[in-house]
């Protein structure tokens, strides 16, 4: 589907430009050139294509498929982990005109992140602000706040801020006294309760703040917009999996988002032309991810009423009494 | 001739009142024995639970992720409320000179010292990764609420522990010197151990000096550090977004409701230790009417800002506080929110309003309600906020959405609270529960005010049968000639 559409007209420019970008920031990052899997599927496809990539020095060069390989990138050390990469803004938006309550973007990110299915780092919701508005389906991420509470309250720096916008946790120094949790309004954060199932093929594998394995027992985990996936020019697992393109993601300070299909919009552009938003605005948590509202729905709307789950319950605006 | 009657009266009552109140101390009896064995088997108990969640983990208490803070913070909360009783009586008495307060301050400060230990420990039982505490020391952060909660908490345990230790010197030397037979190897431990906390004192004048000096100084510093240390206790919640707990009127409501539950707490303990060592020579009704007193002011104050925090938000029902409320006044916690309301606010305002609510029987009940309320309090003020966050609670496992604490919580508590029972029972196997000095200070001023009015009296009585001579020896020659 990705390379369809890169061949069409105004679009493949605009993605590259990002894809490029992200590849920089990833390759000065890690000190190496990085040439993402997503060329090297091309190439298994067509051979003999001519690409241009940036090497680490910030040279742009053109160079046949054949000569570019894939790199496994190592793990970044902790404190690149903490700092970020560097001239970054990373932002996401959902189109809540186009979700349709799939949940595919829950199910890449559990694969992704080797979740249990009780946790959705991404949630979808059935939404109704007052029983006068209508439903609509409301996927949440971490907002990853400019202004977070959760990093605020944290005792031991575990959870931090990054220059790039992204909210992370350090499993290997989380405490677990849940402070974070607790002051988290849009209940994004997740604890270990019990000891974590480990996939053997995992079990030997590095730690970083980046990614969120192995897990350790007694710890805090939450939804971390995929900066390994960033790294190598990817786009995290829940925006390349909606097949709605309800999902945007890019960078703020290139005021670019790009959906699964590629295709590119200038951010501030599609803020206005859709009336963006963020949720919950009053409470000042100043959030990086931006909603579309419902409008000219194009899915069933959600079944507000369906009592297939006990202990569903509605948005609480229209909620008169939480039943426990 | 007269004088000395008083003096071996004086002494007389000095002795009794140290026979009194060292008496109790060493007695092991059978039930004594009972009871510590009980609250052993609390104890451990409560530590091979704790083993299963270190082992098992978090999961194995009924906290999950939308309730991720139950019973165990709510007790922390309690406990360091209860501590402070110590403060108020102790050092509130003491800096306004309340000579009622003599018997009473060591078993306040004592209350403080045991919750405060006990309190501190509640959040390490509830910590995830309790074997990470030292990183609180390496990357801790001082913009952290609970970094404050650290910092206060561990001023309060030592300077509390000093307000403990400072008026039990003048005892400790008096113990020392009592215990003259000295053959077991636990007694020989016992003149040890007064010898060492008695500090070489000799009761000289500049050793009282220093000490009444010490004991101003530390009078003043431990209640500003008390107020503090429940007012950031209130702010690891009142710093959040939270419904219910994003409130400018926490911190003060928090420290009325420690005071009061704290108060309550010393009375139950001046009426139990009362029966236990038959000290209602000491500790007399007019304690229990006089502290009765005080609770009541306090109940007033805290109900003052429990209108606040209620009334205020209730009167605009913004939606998110809205529905909590809702639930707390006629939805699934109404019950427990209106008992407490009642049992708790409106119950000790009548009852101690009327001097017969303020007998002894009648406080105790009084007060063992205010405190149970106080912790069921605590309680309903962290876990129905948890369960109304912002987004809705959908699509959950049923355990998520509800939160009832379960035994392993219930059995950890419990032997919290055992050994906060423990340590106040060896301490009084050890040391006086009353500070013998300062109820001997009391005497000594009482009977130097008796003195003085004897003196006075009979100067005034010689000084009118003078003035009446002289009167007499005037008018006298004035009658002679007439």
């Amino acid at each position: 589907m990705e390379e369809e559409k890169d061949n069409s007209v105004n679009r493949p420019n605009r993605r590259n430009f990002l894809k490029i970008g992200l590849i920089t920031g990833g390759s000065i990052a890690a000190g190496a050139l990085t040439i993402t899997k997503i060329i090297s599927q091309e190439k298994k496809s067509e051979s003999g294509v001519k690409r241009t990539v940036f090497t680490q020095d910030g040279k742009v060069f053109t160079a046949d498929q054949s000569h570019l390989h894939d790199f496994e990138m190592p793990p970044v050390s902790n404190e690149e982990a903490r700092r970020g990469i560097e001239g970054k803004k990373f932002v996401m938006v959902l189109d809540l005109a186009k979700c349709d309550g799939c949940k595919k973007c829950t199910e890449a990110c559990q694969a992704m992140h080797f979740t249990e299915s009780d946790r959705e780092w991404i949630k979808v919701y059935k939404m109704r602000d007052a029983e006068t508005t209508a439903p609509y389906f409301f996927p949440k991420p971490c907002f990853h706040c400019d202004n977070p509470p959760c990093t605020k309250v944290c005792p031991v720096n575990a959870t931090f801020k990054r220059q790039d916008g992204i909210v992370l946790i350090d499993n290997e120094r989380c405490i677990g006294c849940r402070s974070c949790m607790v002051a988290c309004p849009y209940s994004t954060r997740y604890f270990n309760w019990n000891h974590p199932k480990v996939q053997p093929e995992l079990a030997n594998t590095a730690y970083s703040p980046e990614k969120s394995f192995p897990r350790k027992i007694g710890t805090v985990e939450k939804c971390d917009f995929c900066p390994e996936m960033i790294r190598q020019g990817k786009m995290p697992a829940c925006v390349s999996a909606c097949s709605m393109d309800a999902v945007y993601f890019g960078d703020q300070n290139e005021d670019a988002v790009t959906n699964a299909s590629g295709i590119t919009f200038k951010l501030s552009q599609l803020l206005e032309d859709n009336a963006g938003y963020r949720y919950l605005e009053e409470l000042g948590t100043d959030p990086r991810v931006y909603y579309l509202p419902p409008k000219n729905r194009k899915y069933p709307k959600p079944d507000i009423n369906d009592d297939s789950n006990d202990k569903k319950e509605t948005h609480h605006m229209e909620m008169k009494g939480m039943n426990m | 001739m007269e004088v000395k009657t008083e003096t071996y009266n004086l002494n007389q009552e000095i002795e009794t009142l140290r026979n009194d109140s060292l008496g109790p101390i060493n007695k092991w009896g059978r039930n004594t024995k009972i009871w510590i064995g009980c609250l052993l088997i609390v104890i451990i108990w409560g530590l091979y639970c704790y083993i299963q969640q270190l082992r098992a983990g978090l999961g194995v208490t009924a906290m999950r992720n939308y309730v991720s803070w139950g019973l165990y913070i709510s007790t922390f909360v309690f406990f360091i409320g209860i501590s402070h009783s110590g403060t108020l009586v102790s050092a509130i008495l003491r800096i306004t000179k309340q000579e009622w307060r003599r018997p009473i301050t060591r078993s306040a400060e004592l209350l403080t010292f045991v919750s405060l230990l006990f309190g501190g420990i509640m959040p390490i039982i509830d910590l995830g990764r309790p074997d990470r505490i030292l990183n609180l020391a390496t990357y801790g952060r001082i913009q952290s609420p609970l970094m404050w909660d650290i910092v206060s908490i561990c001023t309060y345990f030592v300077g509390s522990s000093v307000f403990l230790f400072l008026p039990m010197i003048p005892d400790m030397a008096l113990c020392r010197d009592r215990l003259t037979i000295c053959n077991t190897r636990f007694q020989k431990f016992r003149k040890w151990l007064y010898t060492f906390m008695a500090l070489g004192w000799k009761g000289t004048k500049s050793q009282w000096h220093r000490l009444e000096k010490s004991m101003t100084i530390m009078t003043i510093i431990i209640i500003p550090v008390a107020v503090s240390v429940h007012t950031v206790v209130s702010y690891i919640f009142a710093m959040t977004l939270r419904p219910g707990w994003n409130s400018t009127v926490f911190g003060p409501y928090f420290v009325a409701g420690a005071l009061y539950s704290g108060s309550a707490g010393v009375i139950i303990g001046m009426w139990v230790f009362r029966k236990l060592y038959n000290l209602e020579k000491y500790i007399t009704r007019r304690h229990f009417d006089l502290m009765g007193r005080i609770v009541l002011a306090l109940t007033l104050i805290y109900a003052y800002l429990n209108l606040n925090e209620y009334w205020i938000p209730a009167y605009k029902m913004a939606t998110a506080e809205g529905h909590l409320l809702t639930d707390l006044f006629s939805g699934s916690y109404s019950t427990v929110f209106w008992i407490l309301q009642f049992g708790t606010v409106l119950l000790p305002i009548i009852v101690l309003s009327f001097p017969k609510g303020r007998r002894p029987l009648m406080i105790l009940i009084t007060c063992i309600i205010i405190v149970a309320g106080a912790w069921a309090k605590r309680y309903v003020i962290v876990v129905p906020t948890l369960l109304h966050p912002f987004m809705p609670i959908q699509e959950v496992p049923g355990d998520w959405s509800s939160y009832f604490p379960n035994y392993i919580e219930f059995s950890i508590t419990a032997a919290c609270l055992a050994g906060i029972f423990l340590v106040i029972t060896l301490f009084s196997k050890f040391f006086p529960m009353m500070a013998v000095w300062e109820v001997e200070e009391g005497i000594h001023i009482e009977h130097d005010k008796n003195v003085a009015i004897e003196i006075r009296t009979k100067r005034e009585a010689e000084e009118a049968l003078l003035i009446r001579n002289q009167i007499q020896k005037d008018i006298e020659p004035k009658i002679q000639p007439a």
